[in-house]
């Protein structure tokens, strides 16, 4: 069983809901990305989507694109990444790490190269945006031989035919894009996300994460009552932002407690 | 000879193309390309596409003998492909005429354009309004500042200019931002992409449309000089007008395809915009694979061209897979020979041509030296200076 599973079978059986914080690697400073990870965790998430940064981060909206810019100032790039990766697993071998980025910095090392160096690093699972199952059938082999989850998106729009051709080549979960629009965008309408997971779940037995647009612990709340994790990524990178080097940590810790109890109550 | 027939159906040139955006585009895809594919043939779209080419662009483009140019240089004779007289004097309305057509098939209210140096920004304004399509055009802001005439046109047009603070600022990033927008308002808006790159079907969409350019030039060439020319040469950006011209060629045995790149500053500078010429690593950007201008880790880097039009650091997977199977040929002219080129044209033959067309120039007259009088050589003539006389100026430190 992979990490990402074990997780999501423990937290069942104990009726939980996975919080699952994304920060981008680098952000503010690569000095900071691990004792941020290290943060997370200690507050209450129950795995980690680390944000690969990348020139051109079209399914971004402004928040997660500064992100990228003040990493890539650093020249954080996915080396550096899998860097970070390694640097964490040292003292945290539980914590399930998933990437989430774009395809051609993957592209730029190569897809068995790639999956070697993020076996290597102990990464457990990795979300690539711009790569929907048609393009990618090379890779999901590669990180499949080497026990890591491709973890796809589902959106608004997806077909219940093409839900079934993504979950047939998805593990560890499906994440569901819960609005049309970029990461951060408006206010998400939980009665329509309720319903199109209810239907997606139909459809796979996998873990449902639900994402974009959770902003608060009462949208935090609302979406853990109808997923099996919630996906916090703008917001928590707006507290990065809003941030100095001397209370970055314990304003990310303060955010990750509210929606930790958020997300616990539903 | 096997007749050439890509993409594929899911828009691939061997390993380039192809769809690679994010799950929320993939039905807004799938719908356009239902879409092109029940009106690429239908014989009342394409008669309606046909009129307005016709009698709102002013088509079909002449072909003209540039002897005094041809003269001057020695060698092959120089014809030139006079997209600059389209109107908004560049081939881009070509493109534009047709998505907006689409866009109104498929009951878009809304169309959202991206453009670097303003021209396909002005086509798709120009076509919204004849069309009473509402437009909002995505724009560098850094190219905002250095192509003002431009946005005030679209303005007048009464296109919203939206200027792109992210990234580098340039058209990669106004690219990027238009994709925000549609996936955002996927349901009433139909993105008009300016040239042959994007996810499928845009790079075959595009295509289809500039390949009037080459299907007109064909028929003229035979009235003009009895035969298909030695070698048919058209700038490289994105790569819409060399595609254009190049397409109808492809099966033509004989017909050397030649697409010119930025070589800005020097190619051995690293300041240019010409990925095909350096063999720049392969990898995705905006949706589809091909060679691409990027660092190490798979980061995009910044281009260099004096011609705002030709400064992307990718170029249309088509010509990615006719470079690879050597049915076109891919060379770069630095800033400073096509600005040679640019005054040549000027002076001789009294056309002011786009920055980006002189790049062509530059090469046909470097090609046509080492040609015999008896040989022709087409240039896609893509678009008129007007727009470039300030960057002109700049360098001769002159102030309008």
């Amino acid at each position: 069983m992979s990490r990402i599973q074990s997780v999501f079978s423990t937290l069942k059986q104990q009726g939980k809901t996975a919080l699952i914080p994304y920060i981008t690697a680098g952000d503010p400073h690569p000095k900071f990305t691990v004792s941020l990870m290290h943060t997370l965790v200690e507050h209450g998430a129950d795995m980690i989507e680390l944000g690969v940064p990348f020139s051109d981060p079209m399914a971004d909206g402004p928040v997660i694109q500064r992100a990228s810019e003040r990493a890539l100032m650093h020249k954080v790039g996915l080396t550096a990444v899998l860097e970070m990766v390694k640097t964490f697993r040292e003292t945290d071998q539980a914590t399930p790490i998933i990437l989430m980025g774009y395809a051609n910095p993957i592209e730029a090392i190569g897809a068995v190269a790639f999956a070697d160096r993020a076996k290597a690093a102990d990464v457990d699972g990795v979300i690539t945006v711009d790569y929907p199952p048609e393009e990618c059938g090379g890779f999901v082999k590669e990180l499949r031989a080497h026990d890591i989850d491709p973890v796809f998106l589902l959106s608004p729009t997806t077909e219940p035919k093409r839900v079934e051709l993504i979950v047939n080549q998805a593990s560890g979960f499906v994440y569901y894009v819960s609005l049309k629009g970029v990461t951060g965008a408006a206010n998400l309408d939980i009665v329509e996300v309720a319903s199109r997971v209810a239907s997606i779940r139909q459809q796979t037995s996998l873990p449902v994460g639900v994402g974009f647009g959770i902003r608060d612990a009462a949208t935090a709340k609302a979406t853990a009552a109808i997923a099996d994790a919630v996906v916090v990524g703008s917001r928590m990178v707006l507290a990065i932002e809003a941030s100095n080097e001397t209370n970055l940590l314990s304003n990310v810790a303060t955010l990750m407690a509210e929606l930790k109890a958020a997300v616990d109550a539903a | 000879m096997q007749l050439y027939d890509m993409p594929d159906a899911r828009g691939h040139f061997g390993q380039y193309g192809g769809t690679f955006v994010a799950e929320t585009l993939v039905e807004a895809l799938e719908e356009l390309r239902v879409m092109y594919e029940k009106y690429r043939h239908d014989p009342v779209f394409l008669a309606e596409y046909a009129y307005d080419l016709k009698h709102f662009v002013g088509r079909p483009s002449p072909i003209y003998h540039a002897k005094r140019l041809s003269d001057k240089v020695g060698g092959a004779q120089i014809y030139l492909k006079r997209e600059d007289l389209n109107h908004t004097g560049a081939h881009k309305i070509n493109n534009t005429i047709g998505q907006a057509l689409l866009a109104k098939r498929m009951g878009k209210p809304r169309v959202i354009a991206e453009t670097g140096a303003g021209q396909h920004g002005v086509a798709t304004a120009t076509i919204a309004a004849r069309l009473g399509l509402e437009c909002v055009v995505y724009m560098g802001s850094e190219d905002v500042k250095r192509q003002a005439p431009n946005v005030f046109r679209m303005k007048l047009l009464g296109a919203t200019v939206v200027p792109v603070e992210s990234g580098s600022k340039t058209l990669k990033d106004a690219l990027n931002e238009a994709m925000r927008d549609w996936v955002t308002n996927v349901h009433n808006t139909f993105y008009i992409i300016g040239t042959v790159a994007g996810p499928h079907p845009y790079p075959m969409m595009v295509r289809d449309f500039q390949a009037v350019i080459g299907v007109e030039s064909k028929v003229q060439m035979l009235e003009m000089v009895g035969r298909q020319p030695d070698a048919v040469v058209a700038c490289v950006g994105g790569g819409s007008n060399a595609m254009g011209i190049f397409y109808p060629y492809i099966d033509v045995p004989n017909v050397r395809l030649i697409g010119v790149e930025a070589a800005g500053l020097g190619m051995e500078t690293g300041q240019h915009a010409a990925p095909l010429t350096a063999n720049s690593p392969v990898g995705v950007l905006h949706g589809n694979r091909t060679y691409l201008m990027q660092d190490n880790d798979g980061n995009i880097i910044e281009t260099h061209s004096i011609s705002a039009g030709l400064d992307y650091p990718g170029v249309g997977p088509e010509h990615a897979w006719l470079k690879d199977i050597k049915r076109a040929e891919y060379v770069a002219v630095t800033d400073d020979d096509a600005m040679a080129a640019f005054h040549n044209l000027c002076r001789t033959e009294g056309i002011i041509p786009a920055l980006e067309s002189s790049h062509a120039l530059a090469y046909a007259e470097k090609l046509a030296k080492t040609m015999s009088k008896d040989q022709v050589i087409l240039v896609n003539l893509s678009g008129r200076g007007d727009k470039d006389i300030n960057t002109v100026a700049k360098l001769a430190n002159i102030t309008l």
